[in-house]
């Protein structure tokens, strides 16, 4: 059922997160996207979801970084993030603080938190949107990359509320700091019995392979066209000598040659490195719309009709296999001038 | 163990091409192009059937669809299921995620009991990644997603690998459960040739809204929530300066370039 008197849903929130006691970037780029709407939209509240134990010094932080209020459900059975008990703590109290818009991180936890807060309070949800905007009507626009990226669509929610989109990481920039104002309200927390039905036995970190992706200034992506696990090797020599990160599309994650959390574009990560150097690839437009923010890029492809060529600032029409190793050289005696 | 197993079939992406946007509705018009089954359905697949190899029980294959995705759930039938399930009716056009859900969980509501749902974390075409998790909510069940190995099931618990952001999640969960997979679960056994013929013979059941008790208003473009605004290409477009020739000389342009970048 839509919901009625949509005049009463006010305010934009972000759910933000926390691991480890530890806010994740997700959470501060969201304040600044909820910023720009609160800009836009005029005279909107921004709040900030916290859940978790002993966060309280989380919260003063998004104060800090734009939050005019902060939800705070600080509760031992909330210290590590399960489904069931998130979900019914955000939406008790989405049913009584009824908030416009709400934005939630394109994770795993939030996308997985996202779908199942949607579905119980019966409004609509967009994914790992590109873009946001306020239309003539005052409601949010939700550019989404639609289709494989093929084409980019705008979702609108016009008759339910909260209306509610993932962002995925990178999208927006972390606001600066700034003086603390604002409140922190706490949110009471009942356990229910449903809450005992699963439980975290253990967390794994991974300790980070490389330098992340989305944290790099340099990264070397690499597509289809390396034919090899061996040529593979040549991208990460190249990355090594640039002190860069590797990172590709999704043909070299179905080869196993990069991990889920490499992957670059529409279903992985998006970046704004200071230099992209994209080797065999195609440039399909589900890799490129995780790029276009890059400062520069140089695309290498033997291919001139390669579609990443209309995206890039050198595009370099050559055989990788000789440009790259020639490349490596040249990096290496500039490392190392010679006495 | 009853083991229900959801498929999203999807436009065969090397058609992808030749997908149309109708003016009026947004809808994508994808008339002739052939819809396959995406790379993580059948890994959710091939998961409850591993399941059901050690466990013992049936696995039932379902999918919401139209009429022509019965090829789809018949190679399921090949590759190993016992029964297929098609939702199949013109007022689920045009549904999102949360209707979506909805046709899925009123189909498996119908079919009774269920220890384990499996369904693949992101489907092909619409990538959203939330149906999983809405048709637990649905159901009024448990769910993990992203699951990369089920490492027990026991006591009428199952034992789970996740992916997070920066690591993994072991989670114990009390069945009944709907579980996510991603790529690196397993790889999916081909389909045998004495699994082509067998398929004949399994059950293959299609089921409209009148079927499951749907109304028009609950699903279709009238009961999703979100509606698409609009459609537009993506324009990414740079100065691109084109070099070739020589490798020498094109590096010499790459480290100038690179130097431009960082300075």
């Amino acid at each position: 059922m839509p919901a009625d008197k949509l005049d009463e849903w006010k305010g934009i929130w972000v759910f933000t997160e926390q691991e480890e006691n530890c806010l994740s970037e997700i959470s501060l780029e969201l304040l600044s996207a909820a910023k720009i709407l609160a800009s836009k939209k005029g005279e909107t509240e921004i709040s900030a979801l916290l859940l978790g134990h002993g966060v309280k010094a989380l919260a003063e932080q998004l104060l800090v970084y734009g939050a005019d209020r902060v939800f705070l459900a600080d509760h031992f059975s909330l210290a590590k993030y399960l489904t069931l008990p998130y979900t019914r703590v955000v939406c008790e109290l989405i049913r009584r603080k009824k908030p416009e818009f709400f934005l939630l991180p394109a994770t795993s936890l939030g996308s997985d938190l996202a779908s199942r807060v949607a579905a119980r309070i019966n409004t609509g949800l967009s994914a790992h949107c590109t873009q946001l905007d306020i239309n003539d009507q005052g409601e949010l626009m939700q550019v989404v990359p639609a289709f494989g990226g093929k084409v980019m669509a705008t979702i609108l929610c016009q008759n339910h509320r909260p209306q509610m989109a993932t962002v995925r990481p990178g999208v927006f920039r972390r606001g600066e700091p700034r003086q603390k104002k604002g409140t922190i309200e706490d949110v009471s927390v009942e356990i229910k019995l449903e809450d005992e039905n699963q439980k975290v036995v253990e967390i794994q970190w991974e300790k980070k392979p490389m330098q992340s992706i989305e944290e790099a200034e340099i990264v070397v992506a690499g597509g289809a066209g390396i034919g090899s696990r061996e040529d593979w090797k040549l991208l990460e020599r190249l990355a090594e000598n640039l002190q860069g990160a590797v990172g590709g599309t999704r043909p070299p994650l179905d080869e196993g040659w990069i991990a889920e959390s490499q992957m670059i574009g529409q279903s992985g990560k998006t970046i704004r490195p200071k230099l992209y150097i994209g080797v065999g690839i195609s440039g399909v437009i589900q890799h490129v719309v995780g790029i276009q923010d890059a400062k520069i890029i140089i695309a290498i492809n033997n291919n001139p009709q390669a579609a990443i060529f209309q995206t890039a600032d050198l595009g370099v029409v050559g055989d990788f296999r000789k440009v790259v190793p020639l490349l490596i050289e040249e990096l290496k005696k500039r490392d190392n001038p010679a006495p | 163990m009853n083991i229900i197993v959801c498929l999203k079939p999807a436009p065969d992406p090397k058609h992808w091409d030749s997908i149309q946007l109708d003016p009026v509705t947004k809808a994508l018009k994808r008339e002739g192009i052939p819809s396959v089954l995406g790379p993580l359905d059948k890994r959710a697949l091939e998961e409850g059937l591993r399941i059901k190899e050690k466990h013992g029980g049936k696995v039932m294959a379902m999918a919401m669809a139209p009429p022509s995705a019965k090829d789809n759930l018949v190679e399921a039938l090949a590759m190993g299921a016992d029964e297929g399930y098609l939702l199949s009716d013109r007022a689920f056009a045009g549904s999102d995620t949360w209707a979506t859900s909805l046709v899925l969980s009123r189909g498996i509501a119908k079919l009774g009991s269920f220890d384990i749902i499996l369904c693949g974390s992101y489907s092909l075409d619409g990538s959203t990644g939330h149906v999983g998790a809405q048709l637990a909510e649905f159901l009024g069940i448990l769910n993990v997603t992203q699951v990369v190995a089920v490492e027990s099931i026991e006591g009428g618990k199952i034992r789970t690998r996740s992916l997070v952001e920066l690591g993994y999640r072991i989670l114990e969960s009390r069945l009944p459960t709907l579980l996510t997979v991603t790529r690196e679960i397993n790889t999916p056994r081909f389909t045998s040739l004495l699994g082509v013929i067998e398929a004949e013979s399994k059950p293959l059941i299609t089921w409209s809204a009148a079927d499951l008790g749907i109304s028009a208003d609950e699903v279709g473009f009238k009961g999703s929530p979100t509606q698409t605004g609009g459609i537009f290409l993506p324009e990414i477009k740079r100065q691109v300066e084109m070099i070739s020739g020589e490798p020498e000389e094109m590096v010499k342009e790459i480290i100038r370039k690179i130097r431009q970048a960082l300075g």
